[in-house]
């Protein structure tokens, strides 16, 4: 499935992966239509409290055409991988469905049978090519008061070239409505690759460059956006999702970059050679400046610029080496890490994002690369020596309490959360090679995304 | 030391000390003549080598310089650099002994061939987190190209990078891997 894909995309030029991830970007929904009487907003509950279950099968082609029937399927049952990833319902296993006679239109359901399965959300849809791509028409239905709620719009139309996004869109929009979540159905990760084995230009060893490639949150339609035998890492989105910043060495020190992978903009340098090693790049989370860490007084320290380069200002003057920088998500406050206390050995620190208050959050034998937790958590991820090896521990700033999610099985590094706080992409060598992995925030619902090659530094789009 | 004229090509010279290398007393007869060498363009046959009865001391020619170094292209240069690696220990940037006489040997390199113009890649071993090996492996480059300059190396030759740990010279998970990825190594950049 998803090697199947990454192997047709991959050998694609840059410029044209760029171009077709501009052109699979689906067309937003169309606005929501006026609600029709029988729906009523409200939440679908369970009885006495329990796990609220619910069931999607397949949406119902409205053709015999293979295209239609596949996409009908493939919606249905990504949906209910969606609607099952944040464990806000129970969902009910797809092969129990035989005993429901099937639905032949959204307003065809049978509450007696679904109610058989102790189903209180039935999802319904159907699928309809068009002229200009697919009409996708949906029903969320409540059980137990038979009746459809209006928890989702009830029509979607855009390209069938990917269906996966229909489902992404209904899942985030049944989360909005239903459990007043943000759902990461619709988010995308990026991370650094070496898959293609080109070779890196400007050296006689036989290094394979690392370029930049973007998922969807569940592994698939794995792409790539940057090109040129370099070694590219370190990546992170844009709080308004457009551009990535990230670690490049294509001028040969460690430097800035800021790239839009869906459009045609140039790629821009932030940091100039000459200026040390710029490396670590930070968005603020009004996405206007840029922390990254920098050796261009001497040792590593912490500067913030614009987010074009402007005006960097160095936030940390000491003796010691500060860096990794992460931004808080009121702006306020910088975590990052110092190797102040000695033994060579880093801590993570919090300051001011203006540089003053410095005190020690991490008391480990060596932590580092902190990313901090978006609301309504105030927590922060980081990577922690664990002797051969890091473990992802995620510290709560309230309570300093600190838990491992992972548990030495291999390499554990460089956390990212998703936009919602709940997950956390990582780097694992548990499976041989560095590969993208992502984790809930109690440790559970690992996941491996990515097989081909060496995968790493994952960073999780804000939208 | 009596010595004669020899109107003679190199393969008779060559010819000659070699049955001067002999210990046994010299027999005064005509040495045959040599046969042709047709590998030896534009020389003449060689006049055969008179007798001799004593061995004579054929001084060495004044010897080229050896250009074999300065005549290679930069990737034969990096792929047999004669500018050794400088290694280090876990989580250090500190020149130790070690490192030191392979740096004295490089900064020799260096004077001998003052166009060169060099890139210090910094590497650490796979033990330390990513993010961190970033700043460490800069550390080493600096430390080394702080040394060659402190024994008289411009600075304006060397450029330093780190790459952390993302391109080790041994993929392997023991000690005798990770001592070989903690290194300042050489990229010669220009001639």
């Amino acid at each position: 499935m998803m090697c199947k894909k990454f192997l047709g995309t991959c050998a694609i030029a840059g410029a044209l992966a760029i171009s077709a991830i501009a052109s699979q970007q689906p067309a937003s929904p169309p606005p929501q239509t006026p609600s029709q009487p029988s729906d009523v907003t409200t939440t679908i509950g369970s009885e006495r409290g329990a796990a609220i279950r619910y069931a999607v099968p397949d949406f119902i082609p409205l053709s015999t055409d293979r295209e239609t029937v596949d996409a009908a399927r493939t919606i249905g049952r990504v949906l209910w991988d969606d609607l099952n990833y944040e464990h806000e319902f129970a969902m009910i296993p797809r092969d129990v469905y035989a005993s429901v006679p099937p639905s032949r239109s959204v307003d065809d359901i049978n509450f007696d049978a679904w109610r058989e399965l102790n189903a209180d959300g039935v999802v319904i849809g159907t699928v309809q090519k068009t002229d200009t791509g697919v009409r996708v028409q949906v029903r969320l239905f409540d059980i137990k008061q038979r009746r459809s709620v209006s928890a989702v719009g009830n029509e979607y139309s855009g390209s069938i070239a990917n269906p996966r996004i229909f489902a992404h869109t209904i899942s985030d929009d049944i989360f909005k409505t239903q459990r007043a979540l943000v759902g990461v159905a619709r988010t995308k990760l990026v991370f650094a690759s070496d898959r293609d084995e080109e070779r890196l230009a400007g050296t006689v060893e036989k290094r394979s460059a690392k370029e930049l490639y973007v998922s969807d949150y569940d592994g698939e339609n794995q792409r790539r956006v940057t090109t040129g035998f370099y070694l590219n890492n370190f990546p992170e989105w844009s709080p308004d999702g457009h551009t990535i910043a990230y670690t490049t060495w294509r001028t040969g020190p460690m430097q800035i970059a800021v790239q839009n992978p869906y459009g045609t903009t140039p790629l821009q340098m932030i940091t100039k050679n000459g200026e040390g090693q710029n490396f670590l790049p930070a968005w603020s989370p009004d996405g206007t400046r840029i922390a990254f860490e920098s050796t261009r007084d001497g040792n590593g320290e912490i500067y913030v610029a614009n987010a074009d380069g402007s005006h960097a200002v160095r936030l940390t003057r000491t003796p010691w080496n500060e860096g990794a920088p992460t931004w808080s998500p009121n702006g306020q406050q910088i975590a990052y890490t110092s190797d102040r206390t000695g033994n060579a050995q880093t801590q993570i620190w919090i300051m001011d994002k203006d540089g003053l208050d410095p005190h020690q959050l991490t008391h480990e034998s060596s932590a580092d690369r902190p990313t901090w937790s978006p609301p309504p958590f105030n927590e922060i991820a980081y990577s922690a020596s664990n002797g051969p090896g890091h473990d992802i521990r995620i510290i709560d700033l309230n309570t300093r309490e600190v838990r491992s999610l992972t548990n030495g099985e291999g390499d554990n590094e460089s956390a990212a959360f998703a936009p919602n706080g709940r997950h956390i992409a990582f780097t694992s060598s548990r499976a041989g090679k560095n590969q993208i992995f992502t984790i809930n925030r109690m440790g559970q619902d690992l996941k491996q995304l990515t097989k081909t090659g060496l995968n790493e530094r994952p960073n999780w789009s804000p939208k | 030391m009596r010595r004669r004229a020899v109107n003679a090509g190199l393969v008779g010279v060559l010819m000659f000390a070699a049955a001067c290398h002999h210990k046994q007393p010299p027999i005064a007869r005509p040495t045959p003549p040599p046969v042709e060498e047709p590998a030896t363009a534009s020389a003449r046959p060689p006049a055969p080598a008179p007798p001799v009865d004593r061995p004579v001391t054929v001084p060495d020619e004044p010897r080229l310089s050896d250009d074999s170094v300065a005549s290679a292209s930069l990737d034969d240069l990096n792929r047999n650099s004669p500018l050794k690696p400088a290694f280090f220990e876990l989580d250090s940037s500190d020149i130790n002994a070690t490192a030191k006489a392979a740096l004295d040997e490089d900064a020799a390199v260096l004077k001998r061939y003052p166009t060169w113009a060099v890139t210090i890649e910094g590497h650490c071993d796979e033990r330390g987190s990513a993010e961190y090996n970033l700043a460490l492996g800069e550390r080493r480059a600096v430390a080394a190209k702080s040394y060659l300059v402190s024994v008289g190396i411009s600075a304006d030759r060397l450029k330093t990078v780190s790459y952390g740990k993302e391109f080790p010279f041994d993929p392997g998970h023991e000690e005798a891997a990770w001592l070989k990825n903690r290194r300042a190594h050489f990229v010669v950049t220009a001639k």
